[in-house]
């Protein structure tokens, strides 16, 4: 086994200090306006009493404006993003941002327009979420949209409050709630939080449902069944007609994770498979900016049976003789309430809603083939050569926008494991691909590469991990100590976790 | 592509897809725009919307229009801020990751509470994750709310109770302030936690420390949802007994969007570190003996725990985190004390200015930071439009009907005021409240007599 040169890079030799550590007392950014004529400078403590007061300042940082442009801009280079290189994260829809949307959301009538506005002097965003939610009722295939969660984990738990509230309402009180065992980890904690019980469903030998075993699992006690389809394996579930049958005769509704939902824009609406709820990912099929996290948002699109209890309020739109008028409609009894402040993250559908436009419905359909087309094609190069060999498709066959590879015969071939090859990808410069997920896969690695990624990009990731594979069946050492040219190498996790450290020591 | 694929056409990948399930036919969608067409489309709409650029904002109830510095522009604009996922990959997500290490000093010291999570969505949802790490501490499913917290909160409490198998009780005000009678009664051994808001919703300082005495008696959790911008002057909520607080961030650093995204934050006692929600960044070292960041304590979480998870939250807001930290670093040690004495101040004015006008009185005369209650004689309704509605709806005042979530103060609004609302726009507003539609348009100055520009204005 050979040793690795390591040259440390600047990145690296620019060692980590924070905010805190820079600075410096009495060093100040912030001039504030003065108090204006004729407001006087009372000592607070004769407006407030002492003992409500706040004795010492809290420690922030003291720091002047270059200072800080110049730490984050710095820190800054220390992440990888989207912008700079290929980032085939799977279920995660990394696909381009156009900057369009981030102009739009800027403007002032946006972004200053308060949340309590009256509805009367809000009438451009009222309509521009109405528009929002009329597109994405089109492109679901259901009448009636919520924007109101403010990610896929909370449009989940809406989702499945929404199914308590339609069986309390046909005097009804099932306790289960089926979700495959390929589905996201969001799936089943929303489930316990919507009080329900998690009963999970076997995968079948082409990566759909197990039709026998849900049918053996269903009974009058099924809430919902909570499904992605094409599901976490990129597989589209050819029997989605006979499970939905089995689910809405036993009572149960419908859930779709529309994660996934990059896949099938204007080919096929989860409303037509039969799904009586449906989440979106803003952040994922609509172009919103993932910000290291968030934000994001999760509207949902449900069937009219459904519909009464929808989280309230909804925008409406009102048409008489004097004319269109957009409303807030609070006045809705049978509704689940609220999710959260506010109408929802309006500042998203802004963004989303100027992608909607850009492309236009032929241009949303177009995406989602060549989504479709780029994940066919990188998955084509992965099955040639050694990735072919110690990397094989999970299922094979032809997939939707994403695919899932096993990493199990390069472990026990080549004694490298798919963190170990993830890990190498960062020095090649590419993001990964997501890792150890789906469970269900051995070894897994889930790759999503999106439509707005060019061939030479997926060729050269292809390549990429080629070369890492003839790499390891040289010297499998340099995977497994990989990576090498990132700002920092691997990192002490379960230190982190054993002694915790979340925040600059007092 | 196709050939090296093996199939003909894009069409034949498709195929998995059951003839019955297909759409077979274009979305019913407009076809696609440029980039200047869809420019001009969504800033037409924005241009119909009365934003606080056109118009001095008094609105606030949980957002408000502070001046955000150009620099959280300048930063949280980055592709290598903006672009990323969440950082599961911790050697390229550094940046991130120490963000995150950062917001969360940050957070604990103006809460003064130990432990701080990255960031939740927003503020009302966080009181949902509240009572259900409340609910599994205690074992127990009462839920107390005063009614000074913000209607948003309770009523996402009351949403999200259905699911917890929780049940939720109200405690009332009197003079403004939560009813201390009441909460001792309200809570029990069966109670799981009491949520405070301070300031409350109706602008009071609360007295927090002492209502949570009955709170602690029965063993009950005290949750506080705070406003961020008034802790530069307040006890905090560490020094007042709080067990967790939480809030809605969108003060710091985050535009009003019309209600989002903006983030929550999330800050709690040392004990309850690992049952927190949402992601949590810790401090370790590479393998080189480098510094580093990771996300840390994952096994709380849903993609690792699953059902047993100690909250469903995967994206959250992380971007908006970093616009809050950039501008508490902005604002600086001194400058957030600073701001909460000009509020202070500057609300002080305000209040004696409205409260003292012919037809309207104080709701209540509890100290105050930056928002508060003014009761009218004439129905608020009527105060609110900015002109003649004969010939459809006026611009309206900008200020918080109480009505809307209070029908025992329907008679009362909210007047909010930050660093962005002048003198001059103060007494553009009692003028407006005094002497209604008559004085549109007409008394704000666009300069002051020393002929300097005046912010703000109407358009």
């Amino acid at each position: 086994m050979s040793e690795p040169t390591l040259i440390e890079t600047p990145q690296q030799a620019d060692r980590a200090v924070t905010i805190y550590e820079k600075s410096v007392p009495g060093r100040r950014a912030a001039q504030l306006p003065p108090l204006g004529e004729g407001v006087e400078e009372t000592p607070i403590d004769q407006l407030i009493p002492a003992h409500l007061l706040r004795e010492e300042p809290a420690e922030l940082p003291e720091v002047s404006e270059p200072e800080i442009i110049r730490h984050y801009n710095r820190l800054s280079r220390r992440n990888f993003d989207l912008d700079t290189g290929f980032y085939p994260l799977g279920s995660c829809t990394m696909k381009y941002n156009p900057r369009l949307n981030e102009r739009v959301a800027a403007l002032p009538g946006h972004a200053r327009l308060h949340p309590a506005t009256d509805p009367a002097d809000a009438q451009g965003a009222l309509q521009l979420m109405y528009l929002l939610q009329e597109s994405l009722s089109e492109i679901t295939g259901l009448p009636t949209v919520s924007l109101q969660p403010s990610a896929g984990s909370q449009g989940e738990l809406a989702g499945l409050l929404l199914t308590r509230a339609y069986h309390a309402d046909q005097g009804r009180n099932p306790t289960k709630v089926l979700t495959p065992d390929t589905a996201h980890g969001t799936n089943p904690a929303s489930v316990t939080m919507a009080g329900y019980e998690v009963v999970k469903v076997a995968t079948n030998e082409k990566g759909g449902v197990d039709v026998e075993d849900l049918r053996s699992k269903i009974d009058d006690d099924v809430a919902c069944l909570m499904l992605t389809n094409p599901n976490t394996l990129g597989v589209f579930d050819e029997n989605i007609l006979e499970i939905a049958g089995l689910v809405h005769e036993a009572g149960g509704l419908l859930y779709y994770d529309g994660a996934n939902l990059n896949a099938i824009m204007g080919q096929a609406r989860p409303g037509d498979m039969g799904f009586d709820i449906v989440h979106v990912n803003l952040h994922k099929s609509f172009s919103q900016p993932h910000g290291g996290g968030g934000p994001g948002a999760g509207p949902i699109a449900v069937s009219d049976r459904v519909e009464p209890f929808i989280p309230r309020p909804q925008v409406v739109r009102i048409e008489d003789e004097e004319g269109v008028f957009y409303d807030l409609d609070f006045d809705r009894p049978k509704s689940i309430g609220r999710l959260r402040g506010f109408q929802g993250n309006f500042g998203v559908f802004v963004r989303s809603l100027a992608y909607i436009l850009s492309l236009g419905g032929d241009g949303l359909s177009e995406a989602s083939r060549l989504a479709v087309l780029n994940a066919n094609y990188l998955k084509k190069r992965m099955s040639e050569g050694r990735a072919g060999r110690y990397l094989p498709v999970a299922f094979d066959r032809h997939c939707m926008h994403e695919f899932v590879l096993s990493g199990a015969p390069m472990k026990k071939e080549l004694g490298i494991k798919t963190l170990d090859l993830a890990k190498r990808l960062l020095d090649f410069g590419f993001h990964p691909p997501t890792v150890y997920f789906p469970l269900l896969v051995d070894e897994a690695l889930m790759v999503e590469p999106v439509e707005t990624e060019a061939k030479e990009h997926l060729d050269a990731f292809a390549d990429a991990i080629e070369t890492i594979l003839e790499e390891a069946e040289s010297d499998p050492a340099v995977a497994q100590a990989a990576p090498y040219s990132t700002p920092v190498r691997r990192l002490d996790e379960v230190g982190a976790t054993r002694r915790p450290v979340i925040r600059q020591p007092q | 592509m196709l050939a090296a694929i093996g199939v003909d056409s894009i069409d034949d990948l498709f195929a998995q897809i059951p003839e019955a399930v297909r759409l077979n036919r274009p979305l019913d969608l407009e076809d696609g725009m440029s980039e200047s067409e869809v420019y001009r489309l969504l800033a037409g709409l924005a241009d119909t919307n009365l934003d606080a650029e056109r118009i001095p904002s008094f609105l606030g109830a949980g957002m408000y229009d502070h001046y955000v510095p150009a620099i959280v522009e300048a930063i949280i604009g980055r592709s290598e801020f903006l672009t990323p996922y969440t950082p599961y990959q911790p050697e390229v997500s550094q940046g991130g990751l120490q963000v995150m290490f950062e917001f969360q000093t940050a957070m604990s010291e103006i809460t003064g509470l130990p432990v701080s999570n990255a960031g939740l969505y927003e503020g009302p949802s966080a009181a949902a994750s509240a009572a259900y790490l409340a609910m599994g501490v205690t074992g127990r499913t009462g839920l107390v709310a005063s009614r000074g917290l913000h209607p948003h909160s309770r009523e996402t409490l009351a949403t999200h109770a259905v699911g917890f198998g929780a049940t939720l009780t109200e405690v009332g005000l009197e003079g403004g302030l939560t009813s201390g009678e009441e909460l001792e009664a309200a809570v029990t051994d069966e109670t799981a936690a009491v949520f405070l808001q301070n300031p409350n919703f109706l602008g009071a300082v609360e007295d927090v420390a002492a209502l949570g005495e009955a709170v602690k008696a029965k063993g009950a959790l005290l949750i506080v949802q705070v406003d961020p911008m008034t802790l530069g002057i307040l006890r905090t909520p560490g020094e007042c007994g709080a067990d967790i607080a939480f809030g809605e961030g969108q003060s710091l650093g985050n535009r009003l969007d019309f209600g989002g995204p903006s983030f929550g934050f999330f800050c709690a006692k040392e004990e309850y570190l690992r049952k927190m929600p949402g992601r949590i960044a810790g401090e370790t070292t590479d393998v080189d003996g480098r510094r580093g960041f990771v996300l840390t304590l994952q096994t709380r979480e849903q993609h690792i725990r699953r059902e047993k998870a100690t909250s469903n939250i995967c994206t959250a807001q992380a971007l908006n985190a970093l616009a809050g930290m950039v501008h508490l670093a902005w604002l600086g040690k001194q400058g957030f004390v600073e701001l909460g004495e000009l509020l202070v101040r500057r609300t002080a004015y305000a209040r004696n200015l409205i409260g003292g006008l012919e037809g309207f009185e104080l709701l209540h005369d509890a100290p105050v930071v930056r928002e508060f209650a003014v009761r009218s004689e004439r129905p608020v309704e009527e105060l609110l439009p900015l002109g003649d509605e004969s010939h459809g709806p006026a611009p309206r005042l900008q200020v918080y009907p109480l009505g809307r979530d209070y029908p025992e103060y329907e008679d009362s609004f909210l007047v909010a005021i930050t660093e962005n609302r002048s003198v001059d726009e103060i007494g553009w507003l009692a003028h407006m409240l005094e002497h209604g539609q008559a004085g549109w348009g007409e008394h704000i100055h666009d300069h002051d007599d020393a002929g300097n520009p005046v912010a703000g204005g109407v358009r």
